[in-house]
């Protein structure tokens, strides 16, 4: 795979340690040769981000609230006066109050609404915005997201309205900047224990569920999704837009509990 | 000492990056060695896959010494 990103540099946004779905992309796309910029919020997720981009040979560490668009311009100010164009982006954020990632959906607060819409979904908008403005043809997005958005998935309330809010964004920038030769693609990776999960109530059900029922009978690793990633922000992926990857082990294929899965329901 | 609480203090160490002497049973993650919330899950998921044990949310909450996941995994290990 070496030498495929050769050349190529970009910025991972949202990630938070070595579980991280974004450390699962980052890595293979250091090994194919791409140069890596960091952004985090926050000096508890900065102290995290550091050493883990120093071990790919990346000194390049950028602060950045999301939800704060003079912060954004920052950033990005940032990275243009080291790196006058990028590649990609790997945006890998998302936020809700995790009191409300658990229970029912219709106990949602307004605040948390909003936040989570804006976190999770308009980021990647006002990203986007930045990025391809310091993109040539040929420049890749993508953002992360999972099967909560398109079907019920108990506990992921909010989360799950914003992911589908996400998902739906990314056809509409793909649109936007098609004509400019950019891509903009989606991964809905299935469960994967990170500390993002750790957030959502009663994840290891999940976990559990997807593993006896998904066609491949087992997880994904952050390594599947970094794989994925690496395609699709590669040039493999050149005639791909506007799409939703799964990286699921096949799971949102189907429809009803597998025969051979045990009952664990109460577990 | 036990096995396991050994086992537990390897991961505080190599996890909060402290002297493994300061690592005590009654030292308190936050208080005294130094954590962050993040660190506690963190901790806790460490826990979870070195002893193949569930640590629930709740119970998470409540360790906050070096003792209390010692106790808990104890009580609650495979």
């Amino acid at each position: 795979m070496s030498g495929l990103m050769q050349g190529k540099r970009g910025l991972i946004m949202g990630l938070a340690n070595d579980k991280s779905l974004a450390w699962g992309i980052a890595k293979k796309l250091s090994e194919a040769g791409a140069e890596l910029a960091f952004s985090y919020q926050g000096e508890a997720l900065g102290k995290r981000v550091k050493p883990l981009a120093e071990s790919l040979g990346s000194d390049f560490c950028l602060e950045c609230d999301v939800s704060d668009m003079a912060a954004l311009d920052t950033t990005f100010a940032e990275l243009k006066s080291r790196w006058e164009t990028i590649d990609f982006i790997v945006h890998a954020i998302g936020f809700s109050d995790k009191n409300e990632l658990r229970g029912k959906y219709l106990d949602t607060s307004l605040d948390n609404f909003l936040m989570t819409m804006n976190i999770s979904a308009y980021s990647l908008v006002a990203v986007a915005q930045r990025a391809a403005a310091m993109m040539r043809p040929g420049g890749s997005i993508v953002t992360l997201s999972y099967y909560g958005a398109e079907k019920v998935i108990p506990h992921y309330n909010v989360m799950g309205v914003a992911k589908a809010a996400l998902e739906t964004s990314v056809k509409y920038l793909a649109n936007d900047l098609g004509p400019d030769g950019i891509r903009v693609n989606a991964i809905s990776a299935g469960p994967i224990k990170t500390l993002a999960a750790s957030g959502i109530g009663d994840f290891r059900y999940i976990l559990k569920w997807n593993e006896y029922n998904a066609p491949l009978r087992r997880n994904v690793t952050i390594e599947d999704v970094g794989g994925a990633g690496l395609y699709l922000l590669s040039d493999l992926a050149s005639g791909v837009t506007g799409e939703v990857h799964h990286v699921d082990a096949g799971y949102h294929t189907v429809g009803m509990k597998q025969e051979d899965a045990p009952d664990i329901s109460g577990s | 000492m036990s096995e396991i609480a050994e086992r537990v203090k390897k991961i505080v160490v190599e996890h909060l990056g402290v002297e493994a002497d300061k690592v005590t049973e009654q030292a308190s993650f936050i208080d005294d060695l130094g954590a962050d919330s993040l660190d506690i899950v963190e901790l806790v998921m460490a826990f979870e896959e070195e002893f193949s044990v569930e640590i629930p949310d709740d119970a998470a909450e409540k360790i906050a010494t070096v003792k209390d996941a010692i106790d808990y995994i104890e009580a609650n290990k495979g």
